[in-house]
């Protein structure tokens, strides 16, 4: 993957998948500590701690661990590479969360990109989750829920589509107000 | 300042307002997101189609993701399912290629064949 929002956008599909009815997103992206933390905290069935292993190996085949989570050994060794690692705490019937922590200054670090994109479309296209996203920086923090679409439909009498188009504008000055590093 | 009964009255008045028009919706596109789909560039393909389907004020379709297909090659992979359940799956998929399938397939009734990996 070029963008880490696009190792998001997978994981969360893996939620999705998992049946979840609730996903947060939380990024943490602080120069100070030189740190890139994304996590992703689902509702879905969960997983054994066996399989929630197993996720993690990219040698395992069985087409049920392919299934799911084909992306987690990727996402893994990118963030091994940028000096981090990344830690899945699952519980059967509870839910999934995977957190992915990195040095923000290392050059193998690969841009954030455009997680805007990413998370308007699993918005819009899956308008039955409960998306919740919160971005933090040394400048302070931003937060997004996927209420708001609803609110901005009602607001414009408009299509969802329209809503997101709206939406999206918000997101990006949101972002752009703690100085987040989009690219 | 909305209450929190204003913003569940708010929400479920939104959802009844969805899924009336996605049983109303002619078509259904659904986008393939498993990992190589992601990899191949699909989430560039399903903004272009929100994209599309907000300029062009079109309300005869819904829009979904699925997970992988099984079709690694043929990625990133569109979906579209109209009238009588039949399901056209597009491979390959531009974000170009997919504003032409809302233009075509979706407000012209006529498919894309170009782009066709699968019918029925
Ligand atoms: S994700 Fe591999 S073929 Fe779809």
């Amino acid at each position: 993957m070029r963008e880490l929002s696009l190792n998001i956008l997978d994981i969360v599909m893996n939620s999705i998948e998992a049946g979840a009815t609730r996903v947060i997103t939380a990024i943490v992206e602080s120069p100070s500590r030189n740190l890139l933390q994304i996590a992703v905290r689902d509702n879905g069935r969960g997983m054994s701690d066996e399989l929630a292993r197993s996720v993690l190996d990219p040698f395992v085949t069985t087409r049920t661990t392919r299934a799911v989570g084909m992306g987690l050994p990727l996402f893994r060794q990118t963030a091994l590479l940028a000096g981090g690692d990344l830690r899945i705490d699952s519980q059967i019937g509870k839910g999934t969360t995977v957190i992915a922590f990195m040095q923000l200054h290392n050059l193998n670090r690969p841009p954030l990109g455009n997680i805007v994109d990413t998370m308007m479309n699993l918005m819009t296209a899956s308008p039955n989750v409960h998306f919740f996203y919160a971005h933090l920086t040394d400048g302070g923090r931003f937060c997004f829920d996927s209420f708001r679409l609803f609110s901005i439909m009602a607001e414009h009498d408009c299509s969802i589509y329209e809503a997101a188009d709206r939406a999206r504008q918000n997101f990006e000055n949101g972002l752009r107000r703690i100085g987040a590093r989009l690219f | 300042m909305k209450t929190l009964e204003d913003l569940r009255a708010i929400r479920e008045k939104a959802q009844r307002e969805l899924a009336s028009r996605s049983s109303a919706a002619k078509y259904r596109i659904s986008v393939a997101m498993g990992t190589c789909g992601i990899a191949a560039g699909a989430r560039n393909v399903m903004s272009a189609i929100l994209d599309e389907l907000n300029k062009r004020n079109v309300t005869q379709a819904v829009v979904t993701q699925t997970g992988c297909l099984g079709y690694c090659d043929q990625e990133p992979m569109v979906q579209v399912t109209g009238p009588n359940n039949v399901t056209i799956t597009y491979g390959k998929v531009t974000p170009e290629a997919a504003r032409r399938i809302v233009d075509e397939h979706i407000l012209k009734d006529s498919v894309v064949s170009a782009y066709v990996f699968k019918q029925g």
